[in-house]
């Protein structure tokens, strides 16, 4: 069990994100379990690449050679961050432009978009 | 479907999913021991290869550049969307004419000490600097573009906090916030572009190493990074200004 | 150095799941905050300063300055219907 912690602590990240969409009442809220659920992303790729008694790959101040954790996923987890930003700024934008065009904020309330 | 019919749904998918995945996650390599090659063999060249002590910067910009661009013009296609789903509207500009000077609920605060005033202008000088230096040493510690390009795209709020909406009003609005953002993604695009003139792959780190360790090293990885920074810096403060374009010129109807 | 990180990541999974069941969306917001910065605990403590210093800009700045100013627009709008009502 504890050997495969944070994979576990992922997929609960994930169902936690899953859950705040579907039980949301306000478009921000949507968003933000979005974000949430986005987060789950960063625990599975940490854990993928964590060794334990591993340095940090920054070879300022230590000699290359020595054991680090893997750099490849901490630039996965780099442009992660970039697109959460970006998805959160335009999905803000969408919700802050349905509510001046509907005058609601709730997911249910939205029916007047259908076709 | 009612609220109760959806909870149920998602609970029997969530056990479901859940089910299959702890399933899947106990035959995965056991925490705290990494044994993929690829991160070891990186870490190991890139110092080498690249000048750059910084390994995870050198990936994101150098070996994986092209997907770094085309995060790029991710977000620079999605402050194009903020932009265009938050411009605004001819009538809504009528009805901002018509509506009372002071509606009540922006009235209710206690004007800011000149304390806090005059602290705020000194800290955004600091505020600009640490983010330049974030930005430019990314090749070297932890830090690049991105980062840089945030924190300085914070500064203005500082001063808007600070109830300097004149000049808060000033920077964010500036056209020239504009014309920076299309340069900062016109400029990696050109750097990977100058390649192929030379002969080589797109996006090859074309430019004289240096020495590892000065800040002018690294070739294009620094190069690529301070157009990150320009490039993020421009679109944070685009976002920050479309969303508060309304109620700064409501606060500008009331000076008037 | 094992047991922090751990802590963390249970602290994590209690916070995000307390985040989702808030209801009050500004309440929510500062929730995200510190749930940003507990990444940014936990980056560091897993070794990846870049990433974490990344998370400290975006999940403690720039996104709750993001959500607040949509938030604060949404009721400006709010606050201008009401009072255009009023008038007329």
């Amino acid at each position: 069990m504890l050997a495969h912690y944070p994979y576990y602590i992922a997929a609960w990240i994930f169902l936690c994100g899953l859950y705040g969409i579907v039980r949301s009442r306000h478009l921000v809220h949507t968003v933000i379990s979005l974000t949430i659920l986005q987060t789950s992303t960063y625990v599975l790729l940490l854990a993928i690449g964590f060794r334990k008694g591993g340095y940090a790959p920054i070879f300022a101040d230590i000699h290359p050679g020595v054991v680090t954790v893997d750099p490849i996923v901490q630039a996965l987890m780099l442009t992660d961050v970039v697109v959460e930003a970006t998805v959160v700024a335009l999905l803000l934008a969408m919700v802050v432009k349905a509510h001046e065009k509907g005058g609601t904020t709730s997911p249910d309330d939205l029916r007047y978009m259908r076709g | 479907m009612t609220r109760k019919h959806r909870l149920l749904l998602f609970l029997i998918g969530a056990i479901g999913a859940g089910f299959v995945y702890c399933a899947g996650a106990g035959n995965m390599p056991p925490w705290t021991q990494y044994r993929g090659p690829y991160g070891d063999v990186i870490a190991g060249l890139a110092v080498f290869q690249r000048h750059a002590t910084d390994t995870v910067n050198a990936i994101t910009y150098d070996y994986r550049g092209f997907d770094t661009l085309g995060e790029e013009f991710m977000l620079f296609s999605a402050v194009t969307g903020v932009m265009l789903l938050l411009r605004p509207e001819k009538d809504e500009k009528d009805a901002s004419a018509k509506e009372p000077r002071n509606p009540a609920s922006f009235r209710d605060r206690a004007a800011l000490s000149e304390t806090v005033q005059v602290f705020t202008t000194a800290v955004f000088g600091l505020w600009v600097l640490f983010g330049i230096y974030i930005g430019t040493h990314g090749q070297l510690t932890p830090g690049g573009g991105f980062q840089g390009g945030v924190i300085i795209a914070a500064a203005p709020m500082l001063l808007y906090i600070a109830e300097n909406t004149d000049a808060f009003r000033r920077i964010v609005s500036h056209p020239f916030v504009e014309l920076l953002e299309g340069f900062g993604a016109a400029a990696y695009a050109l750097i990977g572009l100058a390649a192929l003139a030379v002969g080589v792959p797109f996006l090859t780190n074309i430019l004289p190493l240096g020495t590892t360790g000065n800040v002018f090293s690294s070739g294009t990885i620094a190069l690529i990074s301070a157009c990150v920074g320009i490039e993020v810096t421009a679109a944070f403060t685009l976002v920050i200004f479309e969303y508060l374009r309304e109620i700064l010129s409501r606060e500008k109807n009331q000076e008037d | 150095m094992m047991i922090l990180g751990t802590g963390l990541l249970t602290l994590i999974a209690v916070s995000a799941f307390i985040i989702v069941r808030t209801d009050d969306v500004t309440n929510q917001l500062l929730g995200l905050g510190f749930y940003g910065l507990l990444f940014a605990l936990m980056f560091f403590v897993f070794q990846a300063p870049d990433v974490a210093l990344s998370q400290i800009t975006v999940g403690a700045i720039a996104l709750p300055l993001m959500i607040m100013l949509a938030i604060t627009r949404m009721k400006h709008r709010e606050a201008v219907n009401r009072a255009g009502k009023k008038r007329s």
